[in-house]
Order: C-alpha cells, then structure tokens, then sequence
C-alpha cells in the first residue's frame, strides 16, 4: 500500500493496514526469547534483560523456559561440541516462525577458543543464524541493536512472497572420535573457499 | 607452615627410608612412596593436611609427566603444600588418592581424561568431560585437533 496515502488517511482518521504490515508488527514487537545461556555472554544477556537496558521496551522481556513457547533463540555464549547436539535440539524443537541471533565471538566463530579441541566454530555450522553480534561479550547495547535488527528484517517480510529457506528441523550432529559427526551441516554451512591455511 | 626444608625433613624423621626432593618449591616423591606420604601429610597432627584444594597433570614431552597436588588444611589455617610425582609418558599411571581425600575423585578423572594418567584404585575412573567414545587425551602436547572446515568423508 502506498505510504503517502496511508498516513494522508490516517490524518483523516482513517487507519489502513496490510495484513502484512498486521502480521509482522505483531511478530516484531513479541519476539519471545528461549532462556538459556552457555557462558559469560548469558550475564550480558541477564543485564539487558534487568531495569537498566529493560529488554521489555522491545517485547522481548519474556524469557521461556520452553523451547515450545519461545521464538528466538539467542545463542549466549561458547558452543562446545558437546553442547552443540542439545542447542540443535532445542532449536527443532521451537515453533515456527523461529529466528537465531549469535551473540558473541564465540557463538559466530569459536572466539578466543578457535583453534581449542572442545569448541565448535559457530553455531552456524549446524542452524541458521539470522543476526550475529560481534562482540566479547557483547553489551547489552549491542545486543538490543541486534534484537532490533532481527525486527526490521522481520517487518520486512512479506508473507505472500516469503519463501522461507529454513527448515523447521535440522539434522541433529553425533559424537565421533574427535569431534562432531559431521563437521557441519552442509544445507547451512559450507567453509570458506580458500580455508587452505 | 613449615618452612619447605623442615617439612622435608620432618617427613624424614616421620617416614624413615622414603626418599624426598625438593624441586621449584615443592616435594617430590616417587609414585610408589605417594600414598605413604599422603597419608602422613594428613594424619600426622602436626600437618593435618586434611583438604586437597588442587589435583593437576603437567605434560613434558617426549618422556615425562608430572601430577600435582596442592594440599592445605582447614583445621590448622595452612598452606599450600605442594607435591609432585613424575611419571613417564608412555604408560602414566600413580596410585589414586580418593581413599584419603574424596574430593580427588572428580579431579583425577579429569586428569585421566585430559591426560590419560591412570590413577589406580580409583573407584569410578572413567572420562569426565569429554564424551565417551572420545579417542585421545587432548591437553597433551602432541595432540592433534581435528580440522572441523574438513569434509567429512564416509568410511566404508
């Protein structure tokens, strides 16, 4: 619907809406997080959660205890490979629409324990990630701009044209000799093509 | 606390026969003589060394380990005690010392998990933090981490 006619109507009195604009307004503004978190990110996660940064003015002030409940899953924190089975786990198991953000140098890359035995190279190596957020930890700043990122590209969704890539489940990595089997989901993750080093 | 030399030498006097060093500010003792020592260091009323605050593995390549004890007590405000064992790399294995010090229980398997020194007697020696089915002890030096950019091929 054309912007200038709808705020001239709304100068009217007359309020017109898409049900797209319905819709994503709705989803936008009740993004609902899944409570965990894996290491000193979860503490960053917790202040922006409290009065002073008050996560609340977003619509995201309600942490579920329930993958059910929950539709964002905000990666707090150091992956190890014998975590990562158990987030994969909780992300099938939340109801769509679902989104990811990684926070933090761990969460996106591994961070400092990159080239350690125990840790995983990102959590996008086995889920889609719709926000990273650099950072170690990041603020919790940092992480409402990253939440409000994942709203503006929710609003900018459109339903009648949405092909969504996602899946709703992603297949679930097992425990090998030395690592994860296998060393990522390659429908999400492919290395980089000069990761020669 | 005693100051490092008397202890030493209290132990001597105590232990008759067992032979003690000192090296960079701890005592070191040969695993056969571990639990001798142990148990002397926290039964004898005068160290009452009865909390072992830290159980660690050192690893020097190519021939030796050694594990570590830090030992303090809580009934005469002491320590730290530090004790060392060498023990070659090849087959690593002291005496374990969860009989007299149950909080050793946790720590030695992380040892055994992370080193692969095998601590006998231990009630329930098994990896820790790693998953089972994980070949390999990766805080040794020679360790090679795997390449998680690398394809995984299936075996046939």
């Amino acid at each position: 619907m054309d912007k200038g006619l709808q705020s001239e109507l709304q100068k009217q009195g007359v309020y017109m809406t898409t049900w797209d604009q319905l819709v994503n307004w709705g989803r936008s503004n009740s993004i609902w997080p899944l409570q965990f978190g894996l290491a000193c990110c979860a503490i960053e996660m917790i202040a922006t959660a409290a009065s002073r940064y008050d996560i609340a003015r977003f619509g995201s002030e309600i942490f579920r205890a329930s993958p059910r409940q929950a539709d964002l899953m905000i990666v707090a924190g150091t992956v190890t490979k014998k975590m990562a089975p158990q987030v994969v786990r909780l992300y099938n198991q939340m109801a769509e629409p679902k989104y990811v953000i990684s926070m933090g140098a761990c969460a996106t890359s591994g961070g400092p324990f990159h080239k350690g035995y125990n840790v995983l190279k990102g959590i996008d190596r086995f889920i889609p990630v719709d926000v990273y957020i650099p950072g170690c930890p990041p603020t919790p700043q940092a992480l409402l701009e990253g939440l409000m990122r994942l709203q503006e590209r929710i609003r900018s969704r459109s339903m009648a044209s949405e092909v969504d890539s996602k899946k709703a489940e992603y297949a679930i990595p097992e425990f090998g000799e030395k690592g994860l089997k296998p060393h990522y989901n390659p429908e999400v993750w492919q290395p980089p093509k000069d990761s020669g080093q | 606390m005693l100051p490092l030399e008397e202890l030493k030498s209290v132990i001597q006097e105590l232990l008759p026969g067992v032979p003690l060093d000192l090296e960079a500010g701890s005592l070191l003792v040969s695993s056969k003589d571990l639990i001798t020592v142990c148990r002397c260091l926290k039964n004898t009323e005068r160290f009452s060394l009865d909390y072992l605050a830290n159980l660690t593995v050192v690893d020097y390549p190519p021939e030796r380990m050694e594990v570590i004890y830090h030992f303090y007590s809580m009934l005469k405000k002491h320590g730290p005690v530090a004790l060392k064992v060498k023990v070659e790399r090849e087959k690593p294995s002291v005496p374990s010392v969860t009989p007299l010090w149950r909080g050793a229980e946790f720590q030695e398997r992380e040892a055994y998990d992370l080193f692969g020194v095998v601590f006998e007697g231990h009630p329930d020696l098994r990896r820790i933090l790693m998953w089972e089915g994980f070949k390999g002890h990766p805080m040794r030096k020679d360790y090679i981490v795997e390449d998680q950019d690398a394809v995984e091929t299936l075996s046939p």
